[in-house]
């Protein structure tokens, strides 16, 4: 099991297994456990957790475009490859700011949906999870591109269908399955399905 | 420290703080570039607004409310959850007098609760809702009220309580009349209404006055007695069921007095 839990070799340039490891066999909230604290927090209703998904997926993109040639282009060429996790941060911070600016003048509506989940994703360890993975991997541009993409599609799946889990939980009335322990169980339950099938099926 | 680590300070110091340095300048410029201008005016006016959230204005929030306020397309008075120290203040900072609304409360369409017969015994999840999804309402007329209190999770002032006789009971004192309840009521037997005058029929049941009879000790037959008493001709039958047009009711109350089922009342 242990090849499964810790991200291995990755197959370069090939994008689709990348996508679906991104997505599913190395999926960032069930098997990497990166980004739990939105998990937890905002899986309770579909809205927020779309808003959320959305806004995860986007700025995990746009970091793996931004942060790889400072790291290619900067950092290696310096060997300051320790300095990765706080330019990162920084680079990522910035952006997410400069883009919660932006939307804040021109569309004020998006502002209103997704603004109040920018700030919280900028140091969102998922979002820095991609990045420093994208180095560890060598993956070339593009495929870091991809790879981002695909992580963010992963977090959204697991985010949407968990907060449909338990809002039918909290629906029910099942006391023993609301707040943190129904979040879990259905994260549990995912996981086991996701790590178990993908064990099975080989790419 | 070793001389080799010592020859990456100054490129470590270079490009972090170049990097530092420029997302700074950058940010600074952005901010600057795309400065959103916020009226003070409208941010003093969040500040006194209820901050409920409630909706009865038509916005979505309190918030937008004030904007809308300060921009001039509604009045301060579309509030309903400000009482009158309230708009004293607001008043006071838009510099304008501001006549309250005469104060308006739900009304229960339904006198069912314990005097209506159950369909069965409900176990389950603690909400009309759920218990409506399950086999239809509980009780054996599907116009009336559940009275698993969807409307009382809904009142965001404490207002409203399941009384003892199975129904809803307004606690004037706390209700702003805001409306949550009326819109989450899914059977609908809420209504708004001022709060002295109006007549109402508090029955919601269309089904025939034979059934009404077996099962409901106060519910609307259908019988037309009212209508044949109306001095005003204000009412009329839909589908077994008085409705009074409140336009055109005098309150003089005839038809309270006529009902033969006591399911007429003035409030």
């Amino acid at each position: 099991m242990m090849d499964i839990v810790t991200p291995g070799y990755m197959p370069h340039e090939a994008l689709f297994p990348i996508v679906v490891d991104a997505m599913f066999t190395k999926n960032f909230l069930l098997v990497m456990f990166l980004g739990l604290c939105s998990f937890v927090g905002l899986t309770t209703n579909s809205e927020t957790s779309k808003g959320m998904s959305m806004a995860v997926t986007f700025v995990m993109t746009m970091s793996a475009i931004l942060t790889w040639p400072i790291f290619y282009y900067l950092l290696k060429p310096n060997h300051l490859m320790f300095l990765q996790t706080i330019c990162f941060i920084l680079v990522i911070a910035s952006f997410v700011q400069l883009v919660e600016f932006i939307i804040h003048r021109y569309s004020p509506p998006l502002y209103r949906s997704l603004g109040i989940y920018l700030p919280l994703i900028s140091t969102n360890c998922a979002v820095l999870g991609v990045v420093l993975l994208n180095v560890k991997e060598d993956f070339s541009y593009g495929a870091s591109i991809v790879y981002a993409f695909g992580a963010g599609l992963g977090y959204s799946w697991v985010m949407l269908a968990t907060a449909a889990v338990r809002e039918k939980l909290i629906m029910r009335g099942v006391d023993l399955f609301n707040g943190f322990i129904g979040a879990f169980f259905a994260a549990m339950m995912m996981a086991l399905i996701v790590v178990s099938y993908f064990s099975v099926v080989k790419l | 420290m070793s001389p080799e680590m010592m020859q990456l300070v100054p490129p470590a110091i270079a490009v972090l703080g170049g990097l530092g340095f420029a997302m700074a300048a950058m940010l600074v410029w952005a901010s600057k570039a795309f400065y959103v201008e916020t009226d003070p005016l409208v941010d003093a006016l969040i500040e006194l607004m209820p901050g409920a959230n409630c909706g009865a204005c038509g916005f979505p929030g309190c918030a937008d409310c004030a904007e809308h306020i300060v921009a001039g397309d509604v009045t301060p008075d579309v509030c309903t959850s400000c009482d009158a120290e309230r708009f004293e203040l607001i008043g006071e900072l838009l510099g304008i007098e501001i006549s309250t609304a005469e104060p308006t409360y739900p009304v229960i369409l339904c006198q069912g609760g314990t005097n209506c017969k159950d369909r069965y015994d409900y176990i389950g999840a603690d909400t009309c809702r759920a218990a409506i999804l399950l086999a239809g309402t509980r009780k054996a007329c599907s116009y009336g009220c559940i009275g698993l209190g969807d409307c009382v999770r809904a009142c965001m002032f404490d207002a409203i309580e399941i009384a003892d006789n199975g129904l809803p009971r307004i606690k004037k004192y706390n209700c702003k009349g805001c409306g949550s309840c009326v819109r989450e009521c899914p059977q609908q037997v809420l209504t708004i209404a001022k709060e002295h005058g109006p007549v109402y029929v508090v029955c919601s049941s269309h089904d025939k006055g034979k059934y009404v009879k077996e099962i409901c000790e106060f519910g609307c037959i259908g019988c037309g007695i009212c209508k044949k008493n109306c001095p005003e001709g204000a009412i009329k039958l839909v589908k077994a069921l008085a409705v009074i047009d409140q336009e055109k009711c005098t309150q003089c109350g005839t038809c309270i007095d006529v009902c033969p089922r006591n399911a007429i009342v003035k409030l």
